[in-house]
């Protein structure tokens, strides 16, 4: 029974170094905040299927806060950002949040990217009433759950009814479309439920949306949809989706002969897309976003990011930024790092300007905020359209 | 059997203890929330390894759908919690039962295959259990199942642990156990001593499914929403890995691989970019040094103080 | 357009994605072919191909061939050192730890590209013309018709190299029975290390060819496909050459036929059920020869 023995052995080392871990971590992640720094969680999807949707948006995030560390911190304190990863997945992102809030004592969590995930920390954060800010989340219910508002739960980007409303009176008034196909990627909620809101939308106004297709999450081949789609012969397509996944798409399509208008929402907007399609196959496509690169008053925001990271920023970051801005303006407007205090002034956030335009919150707590829609031309994004939304 | 009685006995007791001892720890706020959960997740994976092992390790049949088997059981016992208001513990044993009735109606067929053939099988309905549940508008497709009430506490995950560990133990011990090692070590001279290999490997596939599907139940009214994001064949791996590090073939050994693979992940969450890759390292390393996994097929009860006690009870 | 032009077309898409998972199938196939290893980092390591394939085109500024060449060797070398490395060491071990150190293998490639790429996806500059053939309303692209040449001749190649040539033979005995085939004097470490430098660098080839084809390259992208590849190898019996191929090209026809004409949510869960069902009634794959187990 040496064999044993050594088992043992090996197993008490490793006990043992697991639990001097847990100490250590316990200590690093124990320590109580230091009184000249405010913390800030950030729970987003560093690793798994969507890190790089993740990852944009820290980066964007991490910028605005720099430039609030740099211009002299908040209240006189700086504020340190604490990154959890959650891998992905809804089950993670709970553990990411309970982390943040019980053994680094965050007043507010930032992210994660990915609505579902959102959604699932909701309930731990609201439970030891500390806010969260979804920087691009963007379905309805987020914030809202069977007509109640979340108490701490915010985001500051526009909803899915928004784009989806703005695509298909887009389809319908300015490319005159009566007939539409909706390509959907089947995995994200996001895709989901703006394929729903332009159906709706759509029919209404009088078209027709004559075939439904999916495709799910890091598929590379869309042929044999597409070959499908083909067949139905509508006036657009309606493809809401993220850009990875939309760049192939694109190129493909037009590979197999489908000419029409392609239409997209602010998954697309990034640079991305043109890369993967080719300037020709993307031209005549058509998507809404948050802003135009050529509007004056971003132009600051994507010189600052492009020197910071040596590469333009794609929507998810100009969100994750636009999210920094929003919490840094509620902070000083606080007064205080009292995590209530901080989601009192989140609320009342009113004509603020961000990265990407100006925002007032909703008493959704979903922000009022405008939309373009882009034409992909030549290699150009050219601005087709600036809709202001109504308050309600 | 006096022997097993009374190691069962010792067992319960030091299971008892372990419990008050943490519940106080909980509760007096030595360990933290976040600490809290990952214990709970750790007994949550100490189920599924435990009925993983039960079907890899002490039958030798090479499973790679056990998330599967988990999603099955979580996405029955929210509809009936969340949508029909069944009481938990109904909950949990119906999902139980629904994976363990799926398991043995595609154990059945598939468990004619054999190792690397019956792997990527069961890996592929493990994919299509979850293709289908995404596809699934009821339960939310893919988009996850939400507003999942949440029962499940420490005790709950420890006592249902606590249960499935005396179980699949007395399995292991009973007759039906000593076929199931028959078949791993050669399915041939068993078949040929009497043992009627199918009954036996299709009853521990459906024991083993059964258990993910509770501890599917627990995972589930733990986090709020669910999605078939959580269980893919990446998590089926996690959870074959937990098995093979801590030995394949003993409780023991199951017990520490969730325990171990559960661990490292929440004390590593401070260095997300390096957390995959020295996972990635120390599971090659451990690999090199114990091959054999942590315990190999030897439990802990008959290791060091707990040998002596057996001693006495081997000798009356 | 008609149904039946329809169905062509869609034969065409899935002979072409199946002779992408065909590609990668082969390499699979012929390593566990010799170790019986299920090696799960094959897929990462067509991603690594995919990644050098495109610095070679971007940072040495080379055209296609010379960075297809580039990332053969480099990746042949990687998997020959993978092998040295993580596998070596643990052959007289149960098989179960080598596949579980094979996953290791795969999340730290994964996950090391990562740290040193960034998962953002990238993109290869045009590097090969595309042309486009038009026969009535079907259309067949130039690239697709190339990555299914490329697959058939090296099909060709590897059954010549592993049926007539002396390396050939000395992989058979190895695999058949190593113990024996090193003392009739084969040197089996060498063999397998040759498998493994071969088995790699065709991932390579099929990960810059899929990279210039789909024109995006991310570290996560090796593993659906290295699933899917496997799957081919098994549908077409593992270890066999011709059955990898075939394997391949049917588990490509089956998805794009589910995804035309059923749904493309269900294309996957489709590809798993027609394996499991070909596995029931031939336990050993398409071209797999049933054997009797020894008592």
């Amino acid at each position: 029974m040496n064999f044993s023995k050594k088992g043992l052995r090996l197993a008490g080392a490793l006990l043992g170094t697991m639990l001097m871990g847990s100490v250590f971590a316990g200590c690093g992640g124990g320590n109580e905040a230091k009184s000249d720094e405010i913390k800030i969680g950030a729970n987003f999807e560093m690793t798994g299927n969507v890190a790089n949707y993740g990852n944009a948006t820290l980066e964007g995030l991490k910028l605005a806060i720099k430039e609030a560390n740099d211009a002299g911190g908040v209240n006189g304190k700086k504020i340190s950002l604490v990154e959890v990863d959650n891998k992905s997945e809804a089950s993670e992102s709970v553990n990411a949040a309970t982390k943040l809030i019980s053994d680094d004592k965050v007043k507010l969590i930032v992210g994660p990217a990915v609505t579902a995930n959102v959604i699932a920390e909701s309930q731990v954060a609201t439970d030891n009433k500390i806010p969260v800010l979804a920087p691009d989340a963007t379905s309805p219910a987020v914030t809202v759950e069977n007509g109640q508002v979340k108490d701490f739960i915010f985001r500051s980007c526009f909803i899915d009814p928004q784009q989806g409303d703005v695509m298909a009176k887009f389809a319908i008034d300015k490319l005159k479309a009566k007939t539409a196909v909706v390509y959907i990627d089947n995995s994200s909620d996001y895709s989901k439920s703006l394929g729903q809101v332009f159906k709706e939308k759509f029919e209404a106004a009088g078209g027709k949306v004559v075939m439904q297709e999916a495709f799910l999450q890091k598929d590379q081949d869309f042929k044999a949809a597409l070959t499908k789609i083909k067949t139905a012969n509508a006036d657009v397509i309606f493809i809401p989706a993220y850009y990875e996944e939309v760049g192939k798409i694109v190129k493909q399509a037009r590979e197999l002969g489908i000419t029409q208008p392609l239409l997209g929402t602010d998954g697309w907007d990034d640079f991305k897309v043109a890369d993967i399609a080719g300037v020709d196959a993307l031209n005549n496509t058509f998507f809404s976003t948050h802003y135009s690169d050529k509007d004056e008053s971003v132009k600051a925001f994507i010189d600052a990011f492009t020197k910071e990271y040596n590469h333009a920023p794609n929507v998810f970051a100009a969100l994750g930024y636009d999210a920094g801005k929003l919490l840094v303006d509620a902070i000083k407007r606080a007064g205080s790092d009292d995590p209530v205090k901080i989601k009192d002034a989140i609320a009342a956030t009113k004509e603020l300007q961000v990265g990407t335009g100006i925002i007032t919150m909703d008493k959704n707590h979903n922000p009022i905020k405008q939309a373009v829609i882009l034409e992909n031309k030549g290699g150009d994004r050219v601005m087709v359209a600036k809709i202001m939304p109504e308050a309600e | 059997m006096n022997l097993v009685r009374r190691n069962d006995l010792v067992m319960l007791v030091f299971g008892l203890v372990l419990f008050a001892v943490l519940q106080g720890l909980m509760e007096e706020g030595i360990i933290g929330s976040f600490w809290k959960l990952n214990l709970m997740l750790i007994g949550i994976n100490i189920i599924m390894s435990v009925s993983l092992n039960l079907i890899n390790g002490y039958t030798g049949q090479f499973s790679l759908g056990h998330a599967g088997f988990m999603a099955v059981g979580a996405y029955v016992g929210v509809v009936l919690t969340t949508n029909f208001h069944l009481p938990f513990l109904a909950a949990l044993l119906a999902g139980g039962a629904a994976a363990g009735l799926l398991g043995f109606l595609i154990g059945l067929p598939t468990l004619r295959l054999r190792g690397d053939y019956l792997a990527i099988a069961t890996l592929g309905l493990g994919e299509i259990i979850r293709i289908v549940i995404m596809n699934i508008e009821y339960v939310g497709g893919a988009a996850g199942f939400r507003n999942i009430p949440h029962y499940t506490n420490f005790a709950w995950v420890f006592f249902v642990m606590l249960f499935a560990l005396f179980f699949i133990k007395n399995f292991v011990n009973s007759s039906h156990g000593r076929a199931c090692i028959a078949i791993r070590e050669n399915e041939i001279a068993a078949e040929a001593m009497g043992v009627n290999t199918t009954k036996y490997k299709v009853m521990a596939f459906t024991i083993g499914a059964a258990f993910a599907g509770v501890a599917g139940g627990l995972f589930a009214h733990n986090y709020y929403i669910i999605s078939p994001a959580s269980f893919t064949f990446m998590q089926s791996f996690i959870f074959l890995i937990m098995v093979v590090l801590g030995g394949l073939g003993s409780i023991t050994g199951g017990i520490a691989g969730a325990f171990f693979v559960t661990f490292i992940s929440a004390a590593l969450a401070n260095w997300p970019e390096y957390r995959m890759i020295i996972f990635a390292l120390l599971l090659i390393l451990l690999m090199f040094y114990r091959p054999q996994g942590l315990f190999g097929y030897v439990e802990i009860t008959n290791m060091g103080i707990f040998r002596k006690i057996l001693k006495r009870g081997g000798a009356a | 357009m008609e149904f039946s032009q329809q169905l062509m077309q869609q034969l065409i898409n899935g002979i072409s994605l199946g002779s992408i998972y065909a590609l990668i199938a082969l390499g699979y196939t012929m390593i566990y072919g010799i170790i019986k290893l299920i090696n799960f980092a094959h897929g990462d390591i067509y991603m690594v191909g995919a990644y050098i394939g495109f610095f070679a085109i971007t940072q040495a500024n080379v055209s296609i061939f010379p960075a297809l060449l580039i990332s053969m060797v480099v990746t042949g070398l990687l998997g020959m050192l993978v092998e040295k490395l993580a596998y070596k060491p643990l052959r007289h071990a149960p098989r179960i730890s080598i596949l579980i150190t094979a996953i290791g293998v795969s999340f730290f490639l994964e996950y090391a590209s990562m740290y040193f790429v960034s998962p953002t996806p990238r993109t290869f500059p045009e590097v090969m013309g595309n042309v486009a053939f038009h026969v009535g309303d079907l259309v067949i692209n130039g690239q697709q018709l190339l990555i299914l040449g490329i697959t058939v001749v090296l099909m060709v190649i590897l059954t010549y190299i592993v049926q007539r040539t002396k390396l050939g033979k000395a992989m058979r005995a190895a695999s058949f029975d190593t113990e024996t085939a090193q003392l009739m004097g084969v040197n089996a470490d060498q063999v397998i290390s040759f498998t493994f430098i071969i088995g790699s660098a065709l991932a390579a080839v099929a990960g810059v060819l899929v990279g210039v084809y789909y024109n995006s390259i991310d570290p996560l992208m090796g593993i659906m496909p290295g699933l899917k590849a496997f799957v081919a190898a098994v549908l077409g019996g593992i270890g066999i050459l011709p059955g990898a191929v075939v394997g391949g090209l049917v588990l490509g026809v089956i998805e794009a036929l589910v995804s035309g004409f059923i749904s493309s949510t269900f294309r996957d869960a489709a590809a798993f059920a027609i394996l499991i069902l070909v596995l029931l009634f031939k336990p050993s794959g398409l071209f797999g020869k049933n054997t009797n187990e020894k008592v």
